[in-house]
């Protein structure tokens, strides 16, 4: 599971990187590359964003992402057969992120067997809430994929302890309030944040929003397992290209 | 038992973990103010001083002399201030947002209705205001802008997406999840993470309190069927409200059937059955999307009525079979509204013409002692540009080529 995952590969190195793409932007065949290229950066784990068309936890980057996507006509088998090649091709997990709709639409049992045949090994879905989300955890743990939920500094102590009980492979931390791609303070307030959600799960946290500068990641450092970086370097591929993506996460580190 | 927020299989709250605590803020802030003795006589005060409440119900003889039918009473949600029932909504949400010490409301709108009457509320108590509307909506509705910005709102123009409605909430959401320590979210219409159906629904019962009694007064009796237009569902919900515990009364959804359901160019999910269940925009109930879940476009000639979804209590009651669903044409609502100005010198909103038009196609199998309500829950004037473009005026279009070119000079 990604938890022992995670254990294992903090062994080697202080802070994992886990990078995002959207599936089918520019092209299926350059997110496949862009897989390629990220994974040769030595990114430790990556998302695969499915795309929809009304992703309301997305800023601008991510949210025109997906409307390409859509726009150029990727479908969600598109995606799973995506998920397929790469998970083949590349020896580190891949997640699938996206919102319920997709999901629900699919059926959820479907939708998860068709996950673990595609290799995946964890779900990030922003707007499920584990109170919405009870045969969404079903079908993933009869499928032994986890299903990763979000802690959010607007959380109660109380609601951090009670969402740290569903918790499977990692918790994915959401660094501030607003939506993805947008500029994070990396400050005693998220330290601070980042030590709640330590006490309130055993679980390694991920934190995301915001990420996207050497020294975000080393401030991340020793408070935070993971860092998760998405719309910075998605920005990188608008401007500069696939190449220029494997710098930035080189670069990182 | 039903868990809270649903209502059959429909409504929940699908909603990042963000911005949990602040649904939960509004959740005790509403029911606190429920629980209030004073809150809706407060509520009541306001609409009848500031607003024109109660609205009067008129009975159109006129208009059931000339189709032979049933007696045909309008309930006239197109007197209230702003010119429809949403200011309702909105006043009612505005006092909540005083009871919870924000100091600025954000809204989404598609004809600009709700954006005007959020605007004018927040002038009225005081907030700061920003209005999210999809940049086709804005290009067709810029009066509405012009008001909106006079009444001291920024107004912003969305570029995502489909440029309409659907795509003005998710970036309201999406401001909301940033700034919720100071701001609220007021939210148009009965869709939207739970508590927002119940809430919305809950100030438009006002509608349906006033016209169960005004009927038995003028009428002397309960209506045979109750007409409302249904975009997201507040005015039918409004309305509906007074009669859902009369099984004797027929309650009548009417949707925007576009340019027919042939077409795919309508906005029409339950009468359709081309509407299926889903999760967006923090709620479930049906949705017109596409098999893999995307959303799709929508078309109807009025801008409120063009939308993906509808409140998850009209699909329940829609499964239950409590409410009728149909859906009126474009070409059938310019008819209707052509016909209420001539017989009643009324000029209903493009949306509430809809209700309009599915009344009178039932009128004839109906009897001179059948009593119909219509909610007529907006006016037409204040959407000029609009009606005079659906109608195609020649003598208006000439007026804004000379207009233009004046301001040209």
């Amino acid at each position: 599971m990604l938890e022992d995952y995670i254990r294992k590969r903090l062994r080697e190195k202080d802070i994992l990187l886990m990078a995002h793409i959207v599936v089918g932007y520019p092209s299926i065949e350059d997110s496949f590359e862009l897989v390629r290229t990220i994974v040769e950066a030595g990114v430790d784990l990556i998302e695969l964003q499915i795309p929809f068309s009304e992703p309301i936890a997305d800023g601008p980057v991510i949210l025109q992402a997906n409307q390409a996507a859509i726009a150029d006509s990727i479908r969600v088998d598109d995606c799973f057969k995506f998920a397929q090649k790469v998970t083949s091709a590349f020896d580190i997990p891949f997640l699938f992120m996206t919102y319920y709709n997709i999901l629900f639409k699919r059926g959820e049992e479907r939708f998860f067997a068709e996950a673990r045949e595609a290799g995946i090994r964890g779900t990030i879905v922003p707007d499920l809430p584990p109170e919405e989300g009870e045969s969404y955890m079903a079908a993933a743990a009869a499928n032994n994929i986890d299903p990763i939920f979000i802690l959010a500094p607007t959380s109660s102590p109380e609601r951090i302890n009670h969402l740290a009980r569903f918790g499977r492979g990692f918790f994915y931390c959401v660094a501030r309030k607003g939506v993805t791609g947008l500029d994070t303070d990396f400050s005693d307030e998220m330290t601070e944040f980042l030590n709640q959600c330590k006490r309130a799960t055993q679980l390694p946290l991920a934190l995301g929003f915001g990420v996207s500068s050497k020294e975000d990641v080393q401030f991340l450092r020793g408070k935070a397992e993971v860092a998760v970086v998405g719309s910075q370097a998605l920005r990188i591929l608008n401007a500069q290209g696939i190449q220029a993506v494997g710098d930035f996460f080189r670069g990182l580190k | 038992m039903e868990r809270p927020g649903y209502y059959g299989r429909f409504g929940g709250a699908f909603i990042p973990e963000i911005l949990s605590a602040t649904l939960e803020q509004l959740q005790v802030a509403f029911s606190g103010a429920k629980k209030d003795p004073d809150f809706w006589s407060t509520y009541q005060r306001l609409m009848s001083t500031y607003s024109c409440r109660p609205t009067p119900l008129t009975y159109a003889e006129n208009l059931s002399r000339h189709l032979g039918g049933p007696q045909i009473y309008l309930k006239r949600e197109d007197l209230n201030h702003t010119g429809a029932h949403k200011l309702n909504n909105v006043i009612g949400q505005g006092l909540i947002v005083g009871r919870m010490g924000k100091s600025r409301v954000i809204a989404e709108t598609g004809a600009g209705q709700h954006g005007v009457a959020t605007a004018t509320m927040a002038a009225k108590f005081g907030y700061s205001c920003t209005i999210y509307m999809g940049e086709v909506d804005v290009a067709r509705q810029r009066p509405n802008v012009f008001w909106m910005e006079q009444l001291g709102a920024r107004v912003v123009p969305v570029k995502d997406g489909a440029r309409i409605l659907k795509d003005a909430i998710n970036e309201a959401l999406r401001d909301w999840s940033a700034n919720m320590d100071t701001t609220h979210y007021v939210l148009g219409t009965a869709c939207g993470p739970h508590p927002f159906p119940e809430m919305v629904s809950y100030f438009q019962s006002i509608v349906g309190m006033e016209v169960r009694d005004q009927i038995l007064q003028q009428a002397g009796r309960s209506p045979s069927r109750v007409y409302a237009c249904v975009g997201g569902g507040s005015n039918a919900l409004g309305i509906f409200n007074g009669f859902f515990d009369n099984s004797e009364v027929e309650l009548v959804g009417v949707e925007a059937g576009g340019e027919g359901l042939q077409s795919d160019k309508h906005a029409t999910r339950l009468a359709s059955g081309r509407g299926s269940v889903g999760v967006a925009q923090g709620y479930k109930t049906y949705f017109l999307q596409d098999d893999d879940g995307q959303m799709l476009e929508t078309h109807s000639v009025a801008a409120g009525l063009d939308y993906i979804g509808v409140s998850p209590i009209l699909s329940a009651y829609h499964e239950e079979g409590r409410i009728r669903f149909e859906a009126a044409t474009d070409a059938e609502v310019l008819e209707a509204t052509r016909l209420v100005m001539k017989k009643e010198g009324i000029i209903p909103a493009l949306e509430s013409a809809h209700a309009l038009a599915g009344a009178f196609r039932e009128a004839g199998e109906m009897s001179r002692d059948d009593v119909i309500i219509v909610n007529l829950s907006g006016r037409g004037d204040k959407d000029i540009f609009t009606i005079a473009d659906a109608l195609g005026d020649a003598a208006w279009k000439s007026f804004i080529v000379t207009k233009a070119e004046e301001y040209r000079a």
